[in-house]
């Protein structure tokens, strides 16, 4: 074979060099993920490239905020005064419930669920992967953001952290199809997982009997067991269910409550030194007692 | 001769436009920049810009987009491969004969793409996947033609 190049190596050793090299990218870091640690400092390198990238959207909401007209604003201010004294009202009830609700979880013996410490993120970018529904938020290493932090907006859970970059993290959303989130049904508490489809507003939940009492219009929410996400937060309300006696179980599809396709501010969840799993009452009281001695 | 500046700045910003964010609904039609602009710049320079650099420009992208970190590189370096082979045949070719084999190329860098997302993760198939083979190729013209003329008055060969 005549070389195209007079010098270094021909164009078929080349082909050969980087192709095996790229496969053994792949192998290593798709099926074994042996580059997951050194991720994080790779996104770092190339944050410079998101920052410009999300710079024009900065600019656009820049000047949208500049010129929104005076009425628009005083339309909104009375909205959100409206829409905080509702919530202030319900709040009002929320402590006075927490309240009881812990002292009756105590009288139970059962295990008091504390206040998460939350932060605030906003996004910065949509991946343009077809194939992996992630988002990147203005949070990373710095900020305390550490891996499989649950991520939440004001609707409902939104996905989790897969990769911290020291100003920035990816977030790994719901319906991705290599994420599955354990669930229960609010309104008889049975449990189920609800696996991402790839598709942005479609999560399929498997495994579920013919038998099960599982209804259109039931809200899953977390049930804590797989000790990433905190227990309670709403997922995913039930949308569509097919009992096909042919097969071996029913097929179930939920919509997420989070709205992921307009995603704008994020709440991250939780501390990195604090397990997610609350103490019990009995440990809580054990640990009380030794600092008191 | 230290132009080569120009073929870095274009990558850079190829990268850029590859994660500018945009609405959902546009961002299924957003074309292959990193490739286009490597592919431009292999048939007019193919000593400069060769599979090496595509390998490097592949794992950026990848690590940009948090795919599997090979993956585009791979996809990348076969395209490149397969344009440095007929770089001479391309540069005289016409603007259409040039869309049709490009419209070839990103339909194979967009089937290894999927190839190896489905043996790694599954994922299944969907036309809208393969929009960004038919706006890619739409842009090709414009595309060749701003950096034919960058390349001339900067007098890079």
């Amino acid at each position: 074979m005549k070389p195209i190049f007079n010098r270094g190596p021909t164009l078929e050793s080349r082909l050969l060099i980087v192709v095996v090299l790229s496969l053994g990218l792949l192998i290593s870091d798709g099926l074994y993920g042996v580059f997951k640690p050194l991720r994080s400092l790779l996104t770092t390198l190339v944050s410079p490239v998101q920052y410009i990238a999300s710079l024009p959207a900065v600019f656009l909401d820049a000047s949208t905020d500049r010129i929104i007209s005076q009425e628009q604003l005083i339309t909104e201010n009375e909205a959100l005064i409206q829409q905080l004294v509702i919530l202030q009202a319900d709040n009002q009830r929320y402590q006075s419930l927490q309240a009881e609700n812990e002292q009756l979880r105590k009288l139970l013996d059962a295990p008091i669920q504390t206040n998460l410490p939350k932060k605030v993120a906003e996004l910065m970018a949509v991946d343009n992967n077809p194939y992996s529904l992630q988002v990147l938020i203005n949070k990373g290493s710095i900020n305390g953001v550490f891996n499989t932090q649950p991520v939440i907006d004001d609707q409902g859970v939104v996905g989790q952290i897969v990769d911290v970059a020291q100003t920035t993290s990816r977030v790994l959303l719901v319906s991705d199809l290599s994420h599955a989130i354990p669930v229960r049904i609010l309104r008889n508490n049975l449990r189920l997982i609800a696996n991402g489809s790839g598709e942005l507003n479609l999560l399929n939940i498997k495994h579920v009997p013919h038998s099960a009492d599982v209804a259109e219009g039931d809200i899953l929410i977390t049930s804590g067991l797989g000790n990433v996400f905190p227990e309670g937060y709403p997922v995913a309300v039930i949308s569509q269910i097919k009992r096909d006696e042919g097969r071996p179980f029913a097929m179930v599809k939920a919509t997420p409550l989070a709205r992921l396709d307009r995603l704008r501010y994020l709440l991250l969840l939780g501390q990195q030194e604090m397990p997610l799993a609350p103490l019990s009452a009995t440990e809580n009281r054990v640990i009380k007692g030794d600092l008191n001695e | 001769m230290n132009k080569r500046y120009v073929i870095y700045l274009s990558i850079f910003i190829a990268l850029v436009l590859e994660v500018i964010p945009m609405p959902l609904d546009v961002a299924m039609y957003r074309p292959d920049w990193l490739l286009l602009v490597l592919v431009y710049w292999n048939i007019a320079l193919p000593q400069r810009v060769n599979l090496g650099l595509a390998f490097a420009c592949g794992v950026i992208l990848d690590i940009l987009l948090g795919y599997s970190l090979g993956l585009n590189s791979l996809a990348l370096v076969v395209v490149i491969y397969i344009s440095s082979l007929h770089y001479q045949r391309l540069r005289n070719y016409s603007v259409w004969q040039q869309m049709v084999l490009l419209g070839l190329l990103t339909a194979l860098y967009n089937l290894i793409i999927f190839w190896l997302q489905h043996w790694l993760t599954n994922v299944y198939f969907q036309f809208s996947y393969f929009w960004p083979i038919v706006t890619t190729v739409f842009l090709w013209p414009w595309l060749f033609w701003i950096l034919r003329k960058i390349r001339r008055q900067m007098g890079l060969s």
